[in-house]
């Protein structure tokens, strides 16, 4: 498998879990997710509505920036995607910087929407392609979203899974803990357990995740690369090729 | 016709920005005004308090490395696809601004309070997250409608003085043309003033069809408005010009030393006003 062939069977995975969705919102810099949602809706119609934030295409919002969250809020967004620089074992996600807030060192971007849509939207899925002891900790060095909420907080969304290069995790709220579901083909279970800085639940003949199925892809190919391209242009060049000289 | 609004250039507009003002400004994706960034830094402002709507990128990386802004008030600053913002990271590291780091729907509810006169929105989740922690200005409140506990977060108003932002049309009477951008209708609402740069002035009234009309933003709100064709540039504008890929990797590059970014504002910054 090329890089190219993983992440496009990353993207395959991701889609196969917004088929139960009506409205997928995909924030700034997500390439997979984003074209995970439009590929969903190509090969489904499900989820019917995708909204892509920063693209002009494929955004059909007319409220200006705050309508996803009010969206949110009223319970009109089934799925969204988080990341962050860290993600520890209770799905707290740390998009701020590593070290001692404020002078981080490095600092990142920051929290984005994601102090308030974690609360909100049903099924977060976390993706960080980087598996390793850096991204995942025991403990991130800073809450912009917590995984959980004590009894009487308002919280109507949280998150779902976690997906890496590596393997998919699904987040269990009453344990608190995430469970490895699969491994992905080119990787092991030995490799998880060695990059993974936080305690998860496995099996030890935990299944291998299954190959995307090819008419996905093809399908990826035709229909959803342009689409993916408007957004997201440098990725796009990335895992498409674009001639091929030899 | 006659011109009852004052269309000025883009060095007059950037002078009228006093040292120490609060701006508004709008993400990479509604339209920033980078023409009135580069005319900022070449009047050397000071003490700038940027409000990101609801975050910025390339228009506070370059006026936080040029030693403009004094403090940060975003829920991110990104470059997006072209990684960690080389004078923002270093800002940080060694504490040369203030952030109030906030999250994106507090921003617009922030100014959403100054838009309507109150003095705070009530917002749901942020409870538990060290944004909250660590904001200057939210409070924890309890629900006054609800009988149990029910915790929830009180934004205060952001009234900035000045919106700036960049659109594609402005009439001779000083409406501004912004289509869907409403995040702008609300920045302008909730700030003293709009200082807006176009692409295009029309010569006929924009509310003229009610097709236009539905996407104006009335010239109440705008202070000043300067023509600035591609005004957006090296980023990309909703209405029409792709962004400058090969600029922002030059940007990348060069930003990466003090020498590299100072020459980078010698080339594109103070020597435009002499090619405009």
């Amino acid at each position: 498998m090329t890089v190219a062939d993983e992440k496009k069977a990353l993207i395959c995975l991701i889609a196969g879990l917004l088929r139960d969705c009506n409205h997928v919102a995909v924030g700034a810099a997500s390439p997979i997710p984003g074209a995970a949602a439009l590929l969903a809706k190509a090969a489904w119609g499900s989820p019917m509505h995708v909204n892509i934030l920063g693209s002009v295409a494929n955004n059909f919002f007319t409220g200006g920036g705050g309508e996803l969250f009010d969206c949110a809020a009223q319970g009109r967004i089934d799925a969204f995607f988080l990341g962050g620089g860290q993600i520890d074992g209770s799905a707290n996600i740390n998009l701020m910087g590593r070290g001692d807030y404020p002078k981080s060192n490095p600092r990142w971007p920051g929290t984005f929407g994601s102090a308030y849509l974690y609360f909100l939207i049903p099924k977060v899925i976390l993706f960080r392609e980087e598996h390793s002891r850096r991204t995942l900790v025991e403990k991130v060095d800073f809450i912009s979203a917590p995984g959980t909420s004590e009894e009487g907080i308002y919280r109507k969304g949280g998150p779902f899974g976690l997906i890496t290069s590596k393997g998919y995790f699904r987040f269990d709220k009453n344990r608190k803990r995430f469970n490895l579901v699969s491994v992905h083909a080119t990787n092991s279970l030995e490799d998880i357990l060695d990059n993974t800085g936080f305690a998860f639940d496995y099996l030890e003949n935990v299944p291998v995740t299954p190959d995307p199925d090819p008419q996905l892809l093809d399908l990826l190919d035709r229909q959803v690369k342009a689409k993916i391209a408007e957004v997201y242009p440098n990725f796009s060049n990335t895992i498409f090729t674009v001639t091929s000289p030899d | 016709m006659s011109a009852s609004f004052d269309i000025v250039s883009i060095d007059d507009l950037a002078k009228t920005i006093p040292d120490g003002a609060k701006i508004a400004i709008p993400a990479d994706y509604a339209g920033v005004s980078m023409a009135a960034t580069r005319a900022l830094i070449r009047r050397r402002a000071q003490g700038l308090h940027i409000v990101g709507v609801p975050t910025s990128g390339l228009q506070a990386e370059l006026l936080i490395g040029a030693g403009c802004v004094t403090t940060l008030e975003s829920s991110a600053l990104t470059l997006g696809e072209y990684g960690p913002a080389p004078r923002f990271t270093r800002a940080v590291r060694e504490g040369t601004i203030r952030l109030v780091d906030a999250t994106c729907p507090a921003i617009h509810a922030g100014l959403q309070a100054s838009q309507k006169g109150t003095p705070f929105i009530p917002l749901r989740g942020i409870l538990g997250s060290d944004v909250l922690k660590n904001h200057p200005d939210w409070k924890v409140i309890q629900n006054p409608f609800s009988d149990g506990d029910d915790p929830i977060v009180a934004i205060p108003a952001i009234r900035p003085d000045i919106a700036l932002f960049h659109a594609p049309l402005a009439d001779r009477d000083g409406n501004v043309w912004l289509g869907r951008k409403r995040e702008l209708v609300n920045m302008a609402h909730a700030s003293m003033t709009a200082f807006v740069t176009v692409d295009a002035i029309s010569e006929t009234s924009l509310f003229e069809t009610e097709e236009k009309a539905a996407g104006v933003l009335p010239a109440l709100y705008v202070g000043k408005v300067s023509l600035s064709p591609n005004g957006s540039w090296p980023l990309p504008f909703w209405n029409g010009a792709k962004g400058d890929d090969a600029h922002m990797r030059r940007y990348m590059e060069m930003a990466a030393s003090d020498a590299g970014f100072n020459d980078y504002l010698e080339r594109y910054v103070f020597s435009e006003s002499a090619m405009a």
